[in-house]
């Protein structure tokens, strides 16, 4: 693989100033972003099978009565939110900056990333209340099928990121941890990306055509 | 000022330029449904398409995806994907809407 050393895989680079983790980082970086991509394409089933589902609702409740647009826009900018913070975490961890920095740009990517678990819950549970459970309707199994997997992909990544504090705590800032920490700031922009499409096609998409 | 703490500069700017450009394009989109309403003819298109430059936005300013040489590999994988994923997505669209029309649904 030829490539610039500045900048060798998707997402921040550590460059020069961890030079030894930059390398540790490359290869696993790139073989990661191949699993992101694969991951994409689960992801992509989950879209097509709910776009083809969209009218299967046989009189359940349908998208017009389920989804509250306004919890949506407060998810989608926590999650935003979360993405900057990540890369600030990041950059302070790239440029040296003091511990507590990295820890407080960290911490407030947990804190976000369980506000919107909390919201989305609170929307799953809201939604059962009106009678939209899984098995009403192909509509909503598909719906179900999607969103939670998304979230848990968002739990998953706050457990990593719990875990990924406690190594940098107990190991310190080695080459391995920090390029552990490489990969999860790449799954972190990655889940916003599938959020964007989630509420493009779930919600609008649902809204639209539902 | 040191050559890092410019280049720290420089690439935190590029992630509040990123920051900025998904926050705006996300208050156009939310802006529109709720200002249109989301049946009117069009509206979802716009959307649509918005929501694609978001996309592109974060892929340039968050994840550093460019067509710069030393990126072009990853730029590759994302093109493939999205070739298997139009394929798989356009794939089922096209064949589950067909049966749908030839059984007399009123689908899609």
């Amino acid at each position: 693989m030829k490539r610039a050393p500045s900048h060798s895989y998707p997402g921040i680079n550590l460059g020069e100033g961890h030079a030894s983790a930059h390398k540790a980082s490359e290869v696993v970086t790139f073989g990661f972003w191949v699993f992101l991509m694969s991951d994409l394409v689960y992801f992509g089933l989950m879209f097509a099978i709910y776009i083809t589902m969209i009218d299967a609702q046989v009189g359940g409740p349908g998208p017009h009565e389920l989804f509250d647009l306004k919890s949506i826009f407060a998810q989608t900018l926590i999650l935003l939110t979360s993405s900057l913070t990540v890369g600030l975490a990041m950059l302070a961890l790239k440029y040296n900056l003091p511990r507590a920095r990295i820890v407080l740009w960290f911490g407030v990517t947990l804190v976000l990333g369980l506000s919107f678990l909390v919201l989305e819950i609170r929307d799953f549970i809201n939604m059962a209340e009106l009678g939209g459970m899984p098995q009403r309707s192909g509509f909503l199994s598909a719906y179900y099928g999607l969103v939670p997997l998304h979230g848990l992909h968002v739990a998953a990544g706050c457990i990593w990121l719990i875990v990924l504090g406690l190594q940098l705590r107990i190991m310190g800032m080695t080459d391995l941890v920090i390029s552990r920490v490489v990969r999860l700031a790449l799954f972190w922009h990655f889940l916003d990306l599938i959020w964007i499409g989630i509420i493009t096609i779930v919600y609008f998409g649902g809204l639209a055509y539902g | 000022m040191d050559r890092r703490t410019d280049m720290h500069r420089r690439e935190r700017r590029r992630y509040v330029i990123g920051y900025g450009g998904s926050l705006l394009l996300t208050f156009v989109v939310f802006g529109i449904a709720y200002q249109f309403g989301i049946e009117t003819p069009g509206v979802y298109m716009t959307i649509g398409l918005l929501g694609l430059a978001q996309l592109v936005v974060q892929l340039v300013y968050f994840l550093h995806i460019d067509r710069r040489r030393s990126s072009r590999e990853d730029l590759d994988l994302i093109l493939f994907s999205t070739l298997v994923l139009l394929i798989i997505i356009g794939g089922t669209i096209w064949v589950l809407g067909n049966l749908a029309m030839r059984m007399h649904m009123h689908v899609m």
